[in-house]
């Protein structure tokens, strides 16, 4: 449910609401800390060093740091999938699937234009795996207009519809038989790889993410075309009366946000494994849906949240190695910041004063 | 840090065949005379390590190597096989000085290539026999030749078992699945010409509702023993016994789990890598690429379930000698695939060590139902 | 080799059967918790969180206490727990109940892998199921209709809950809650209540669904149990239109789907398996295309949720 006016569109440049979102972050965070460290103290740990251990493990050293940005670089991606076709009311969960497809035609892709010159035939590669996504979620968009049919269920069941065509074809149809490592498909040129930004050990991704967010956080919020989505996110019978291009407005929204997810998937085949495998199918998709509720479907945000997850899930290792604390324990403190920061919202409004209240 | 490592692996020239013999027999005595250094060991499982299956093979394994003097044990649960694992390797370096490092999962190879050169002072150890010569000198892969119990397992059900039909589960399309169902089949065959062997793929390691489903299956087309090759065989032995069917284990000990139905199970010894990390302690030489069955203690057999009669546990155990003694091999002519063609002509015989045919095996022995899908 | 042990494709039609029974029940019993939470005009998509947690919570009390009964009421109580959070959290205003479900999912997940490390390898005694197929001499028949007590409860559920919701006062305000706020509160009735007991009733079902599922079939706690089963039942319930009946025949089908794939390789088709096990999903999208109209983009929808707006 969405404010009709949202506060992006009342007050540019730096507004109450927005320190307030930040104070409000703040309070819950730290709430969902104490929370978790009540819960680590009665299972007999010292909580202040697990805090300790999750901030050196998250931020404190160079290398620490770094995980924390490969952890949030496909996050960055994968979170527009949900947020995208969230500002104009639609609920979509299948990130997941449209990573899978974003990897399945990029390598395709790779694969196919293998003759082509090294950047030229990086960009067409990634470029298919970003379409594939679009066209996957597009397809879920074009159901929901023409046909009704509920978004959320469809882009549900187009992850695993999407995952089971994955493993179909890397294990038989499309698969390179000379490795006997793993079901995968044939692999795209060496030259067509990209590597890690200069000086860091984390690949490229990480910048186009941030790129694309920002991009769009300027398109969402100096365009006609945001300005749209925005209003049809509000109120759709507003939306139909002022004569908006609904169903485009809807397939756009979705081939984006699934293009998004695309382009992560693509990136993962391009940067880290040059091959479609079942290492796509990670909870990269699933993640992103977190980072985008977190973030309130705002862009900007989406690169906190990403590095703030990114960051726990960095430190689960060291949190598993010092203390013997098992893996869960950070879907836990996720799980414990996400409810904090939810019911923080019913304070939205009310902490600081407005000039304006709704 | 300099350090005198005499990198020689024992490796035949120019192939990947196995090197025979413990390291540890090998030490020359003024090494054992050194205290061992301590030494941080750190183990990385994809999944949880108290699986009764895959990972608590290893985590057992761990166990036993954390025993070993000078080594302290790090472990961590649940490193997905995609560029994180990179990192956890990396973590396990740098943050807590890690100087062994065990990626145990299959699919964690490609990062452990791309990490190792980055760290000559680490060892980095894997669960896989993959290794060659291009590879880095600070890896070892190791893994027992699980076709061999299987052999065993295959003796056990196809003399116990009254349809003659026997079922084999396998997670992924992969070489060693396809080697394992082999000695399944093989070793029931050698007892019982006519046994059958139906083959299903669930596609994934670790799928509790497949694999219970799959077992549910088997039995009502007429199978009476299973053996499961997923992560976790642990659901698959609890259907079986609920049906009332016999099991075969696989990974660890899974007997306690079917007390009427279970036969015996081939069981991984990855404690030998012990020896490996001993020998990065005090700077011996250690093999590169470690294969082994029972001949090299790579690989074991369950404890019998109660209702194995002596002879087919005497059976059982005569073939293990065999290949204790490397008198029986388990790939010998003539043999045939399930699509009728001609793999082995009568006299030919494969080494039990031959690595190079196990990784080419892309066909079924005949009496399995079902496909590799390899090509 | 005996020959009346050979079923062929009979086995198949009987995996089918007996998976529409077996593997029904969890997806049978979070549907009807989630339609009356739905009902009431919440939409809790942490159900899948609920389930692993209800599973977690049945497995390590029936370890600790051996009775497998006790276990699924503590499955059942751990789930409306867990339903409760939800409703307190969405009852505070300008909450979005879509994101705590998401939040729980999350939450539940994680806590219920922690809590339940150490069962991970222990056996416990498992659900009873009634031997249904006793009159067959054919084990294979008899194994298939092994029905867990569970599966019946469910049906008659199913049935309780659809006639209830038409015919009787509660049933009445359940709906009003969800159809609108306003005129419920025009007569006096307390939503947040209405909603925090509805969706605790949709926690209770979901815990067992998941108790269910570590008790009986397949009868184990592992972390792998779940593969997204709550989450698959909260979309069947859009598919059912909110309808008790329809999700009890959505969860029959789904079920039954689901057995398609491990049977046929056992009767030798052993290529495209993967295809087989997405059956059910890609039936269900199917069904979903075909019964869904533009201009009852949602018919049934109760007007107050927040995903039918």
């Amino acid at each position: 449910m969405r404010e009709p006016y949202p506060a992006s569109q009342q007050d540019p440049g730096f507004s109450i609401e927005a320190l307030e979102s930040l104070l409000l972050a703040l309070l819950a965070i730290t709430a969902a800390a104490l929370l978790f460290g009540a819960f680590l103290a009665l299972q007999g740990h010292d909580a202040l060093a697990v805090y300790r251990t999750l901030y050196l493990g998250a931020f404190g050293t160079r290398f620490s740091l770094e995980s924390t940005l490969t952890q949030a670089a496909p996050l960055l991606l994968t979170a527009l999938c949900t947020l995208i076709p969230a500002r104009i009311g639609l609920l979509v969960i299948g990130a997941e699937g449209a990573v899978v497809m974003g990897g399945l035609g990029a390598a395709l892709a790779g694969v196919a234009l293998s003759d082509a010159p090294g950047a030229i035939g990086t960009v067409l590669t990634i470029a298919t795996g970003a379409l594939a996504g679009g066209l996957w979620i597009g397809a879920a968009g074009a159901l929901k207009h023409f046909r009704g049919v509920n978004e959320t269920i469809s882009t549900l069941l187009l992850n695993y519809i999407a995952i089971a065509l994955l493993n179909h074809l890397v294990s038989g149809p499309i698969r390179d038989f000379s490795q006997t490592l793993k079901a995968q498909s044939w692999s795209i040129p060496k030259s067509f790889m990209i590597g890690n930004i200069p000086g860091y050990s984390v690949h490229w991704g990480l910048l186009i993410g941030l790129v694309v967010c920002a991009v769009l956080h300027l398109v969402l919020r100096h365009t006609t075309l945001g300005f749209a989505m925005d209003i049809l996110g509000g109120n759709r019978r507003a939306a139909q009366m002022t004569g908006l291009p609904i169903g485009r407005l809807v397939l756009f929204a979705c081939f984006l946000g699934g293009a998004a997810a695309g382009l992560a998937g693509a990136i993962e085949v391009v940067a880290v494994h040059g091959a479609a495998s079942e290492s796509l199918v990670v909870g990269l998709g699933y993640a992103g849906i977190l980072v985008a509720f977190l973030a309130r479907q705002n862009p900007l945000a989406v690169v906190v949240v990403a590095l703030v997850l990114g960051g726990i899930s960095a430190s689960g290792g060291l949190l598993q190695r010092r203390f013997d604390i098992p893996h869960a324990a950070t879907t836990v403190l996720q799980g414990l910041i996400f409810l904090s920061v939810l019911a923080s919202g019913t304070f939205r409004g009310r902490l600081l004063p407005r000039r304006n209240a709704p | 840090m300099t350090k005198l490592i005499s990198r020689r692996h024992a490796l035949a020239a120019g192939t990947n065949t196995v090197v025979a013999g413990t390291i540890l027999s090998g030490l020359p005595l003024r090494a054992l005379a050194q205290t061992p250094k301590p030494i941080t060991v750190g183990f990385i499982y994809a999944a949880t390590r108290n699986d009764f299956g895959w990972n608590q093979a290893h985590a057992v394994a761990a166990k036993r190597i954390a025993q070993l003097p000078g080594v302290k044990l790090i472990e961590q649960e649940r490193v997905p096989e995609t560029v994180e694992v990179e990192r956890v390797m990396e973590s396990m370096i740098q943050l807590d000085g890690a100087k062994v490092v065990f990626p145990t999962s299959f699919g964690f190879w490609p990062f452990i290539q791309k990490i190792a050169p980055k760290y000559p002072e680490v060892l980095f150890v894997h669960a896989g026999g993959l290794w060659k010569d291009t590879d880095p000198k600070n890896t070892i892969g190791y893994r027992g030749y699980m076709e061999e119990p299987h052999y065993l397992c295959g003796i056990a059900a196809g003399m116990m078992s009254k349809t003659g039909k026997l079922g084999f589960i396998g997670s992924k399309p992969l070489y060693f699945i396809f080697n394992n169902c082999n000695g399944f089949v093989l070793g029931a065959r050698s007892v019982r010409p006519d046994a059958t062997c139906q083959v299903v793929i669930t596609g994934d390691w670790d799928n509790p509702v497949k694999e219970a489903e799959t077992v549910n299956s088997l039995v009502d087309q007429g199978v009476d023993v299973i053996v499961a090759n997923v992560d976790s065989p642990k659901v698959a032995v609890e259907t079986a016994e609920r049906r009332g069917i016999m099991s075969c284990g696989y990974h660890t000990d899974l007997s306690t789990l079917a007390p009427k139905g279970f036969l015996t199970g081939a069981e991984w010894n990855w404690a030998k890598a012990g020896d490996f990390v001993q020998a990065w302690q005090t700077g011996a030489s250690y093999p590169n690429l470690f294969r082994g069955g029972f001949k090299q203690n790579m690989v074991a057999i369950s404890p019998f379930g109660k209702n194995v009669p002596k002879n087919v546990q005497d059976s059982v155990l005569q073939a293990r000698q065999g290949f204790v003694d490397d008198t029986l091999k388990l790939y010998k002519g003539p043999l045939k695939d399930n699509k009728g063609n001609q793999v082995l002509s009568a006299g030919q015989e494969i080494s039990n060590t031959d690595n190079p045919f196990k990784l080419s095996v892309k066909w079924l022995v005949e009496g399995a139902i079902g496909s590799t899908g390899l090509q | 080799m005996t020959g009346t042990f050979d079923l062929g494709w009979w086995g198949v039609l009987l995996a089918v059967v007996a998976g529409a029974i077996r593997v029904s029940t969890p997806y049978l019993l979070v549907s009807l918790g989630e339609t009356l939470t739905e009902k009431s005009g919440r939409v809790n998509l942490g159900l899948e969180g609920t389930l692993v947690f209800g599973a977690m919570s049945a497995f390590a009390t029936c370890y600790l206490t051996g009775s497998p009964w006790l276990g699924m009421l503590a499955a059942g109580v751990a789930g409306s727990a867990l339903g409760l959070l939800h409703a307190a959290i969405c009852n505070l205003p300008r909450v979005n109940d879509v994101a705590v479900g998401i939040a729980l999912f999350i939450f539940g997940i994680g806590l219920a892998f922690f809590l339940g490390k150490p069962f991970i390898e222990p056996r416990a005694p498992m659900l009873p199921g009634l031997p249904l197929g006793n009159w067959s001499s054919n084990p294979a028949v008899r194994s298939a209709f092994e029905v867990s007590p569970m599966f019946f409860f469910g049906i008659v559920l199913a049935i309780v809950l659809e006639w209830s919701l038409k015919h009787t006062r509660w049933g009445l305000i359940l709906r009003i809650a969800g159809e609108s706020a306003d005129a419920a509160r025009a007569i006096g009735l307390r939503i947040n209540r209405i909603r925090t007991l509805a969706t605790m009733a949709g926690g209770f079902l979901s815990g067992l669904g998941g108790g269910f599922l570590s008790l009986y079939y397949p009868g184990n706690w592992n972390e792998g149990l779940s593969s997204g089963q709550g989450l698959m039942a909260i979309a069947l319930v859009i598919f059912a239109r909110w309808s008790p009946m329809r999700c009890f025949y959505a969860s029959l089908l789904f079920g039954g789907t689901a057995a398609i794939g491990p049977a046929v390789q056992t009767i030798g088709i052993t290529e495209g398996y993967y295809l087989f096990y997405a059956a059910p999903y890609v039936l269900t999208l199917g069904l979903l295309i075909y019964s869904s109209s533009p201009t009852r983009t949602l018919a049934g929808a109760p007007a107050e949720l927040s995903i039918s707006r």
